[in-house]
């Protein structure tokens, strides 16, 4: 049976200009997947542990988070919180059987870089091969 | 502080997996500013919580809450908001607040959220380190005000042992050895000859060793 992912993207104001610049239909020709949702942030450093769940518990297959490179954050050290953060779910997903590799941390560049989309693709490709998420329940 | 950290999740919610409703309690004391058991962590928790007993292809109800402390009847006595709403209690407070809870509240079920590690500080952004044991006969006026009984591994009175090497414990080079700590602060402070003292065979039946301890303070009670 053919599975489609549900995706929730989070990706912070700079790594995600070309969403605006672009808009849906643009995005969609360059080759993102349909099925990742983006869901927009000033800064990664702003997003919490608990808004990273809750798109768990709302039914998301897969999360990723994308801010800037570690090194180069618009705001310091935003996208590095942010990676300490998704390390905190990989952990705790790990400690509930569950596949760490259902949420990702990405460090872009800024602006219009084909990475973005491609960071869409991996996560489609990762979770469509990974099947729906366990925490959703074991539905028999 | 006490510092605490959060159980593994599996275990949490293997405690509670035939629960329907689920009162999760947070403390505003130390486990909020070592970020074990506050307002945020209890947040995070109930997400965990609920996606581990879904996963489980159970669901679960949870109200979340945090008190300004745990260790105080008056706020225990507060849980009576929330009665007729929940059949156990997971609580992120220390090990005190669970006890108390259930000193409180005899015939209500209540589990623990997180480890209870230690007393001791921050010594760093997200690093906690271990100070003072509670010995109850504290000794730091002659050590320096380094702790021999919480920060020498074998407690040593009079240290330090054979294993000191270079300043670092034998049971591990991250560790300092304290007792080289406590001569180099005595010799800086000008406290040389403190050394030379023999620190007699303790008692430690103020420590727990006499079973738990109390503290009554009559000056405070009416
Ligand atoms: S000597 Fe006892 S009371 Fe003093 S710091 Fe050490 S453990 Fe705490
Ligand atoms: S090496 Fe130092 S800290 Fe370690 S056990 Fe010996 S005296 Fe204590």
């Amino acid at each position: 049976m053919s599975f489609t992912p549900d995706i929730q993207a989070f990706c912070c104001h700079y790594t995600s200009q070309q969403t605006l610049a672009e808009g849906k239909e643009g995005l969609k020709e360059d080759g993102m997947p349909e099925n990742v949702t983006l869901n927009r942030l000033v800064c990664t450093g702003k997003l919490q542990v608990s808004t990273l769940l809750k798109a768990f518990e709302d039914g998301a297959d897969g999360v990723y988070v994308a801010g800037c490179p570690a090194d180069t954050c618009h705001n310091v050290k935003g996208s590095q919180r942010a990676a300490k953060r998704v390390a905190a779910i990989k952990k705790a997903l790990s400690e509930l059987d569950v596949e760490p590799e259902r949420i990702e941390m990405f460090h872009l560049e800024r602006g219009f870089h084909p990475e973005f989309i491609e960071a869409a693709q991996v996560m489609n490709k990762r979770i469509t091969e990974l099947g729906p998420c366990p925490l959703k329940g074991e539905k028999k | 502080m006490i510092i605490a950290e959060r159980k593994p999740i599996n275990e949490i919610v293997n405690m509670v997996s035939d629960a329907k409703k689920i009162l999760l309690l947070g403390c505003r004391g130390c486990v909020t500013v070592c970020s074990a058991g506050g307002e945020r962590e209890v947040e995070i928790l109930s997400s965990l919580i609920k996606l581990g007993m879904q996963k489980q292809g159970k669901s679960v109800e949870i109200i979340e809450g945090t008190l300004v402390r745990q260790c105080d009847k008056e706020y225990i006595d507060s849980i009576e908001q929330w009665k007729g709403q929940y059949d156990a209690i997971v609580s992120m407070a220390c090990g005190v607040g669970v006890n108390f809870i259930a000193n409180l509240m005899p015939s209500t079920r209540v589990y623990p959220a997180v480890n209870t590690s230690f007393f001791g500080g921050s010594a760093d952004q997200g690093v906690w380190t271990e100070q003072c044991a509670g010995c109850g006969d504290c000794v730091l006026h002659l050590t320096g005000g380094l702790c021999p009984v919480a920060r020498c591994a074998k407690s040593l009175m009079n240290g330090p042992c054979g294993g000191s090497v270079d300043g670092r414990c034998e049971i591990h080079p991250d560790v300092e050895c304290i007792w080289q700590s406590i001569h180099d602060r005595l010799g800086r402070t000008g406290n040389a000859d403190a050394m030379k003292a023999i620190a007699p065979i303790r008692d430690w039946s103020t420590a727990g060793h006499g079973g738990p301890r109390k503290t009554l303070r009559d000056d405070l009670t009416v």
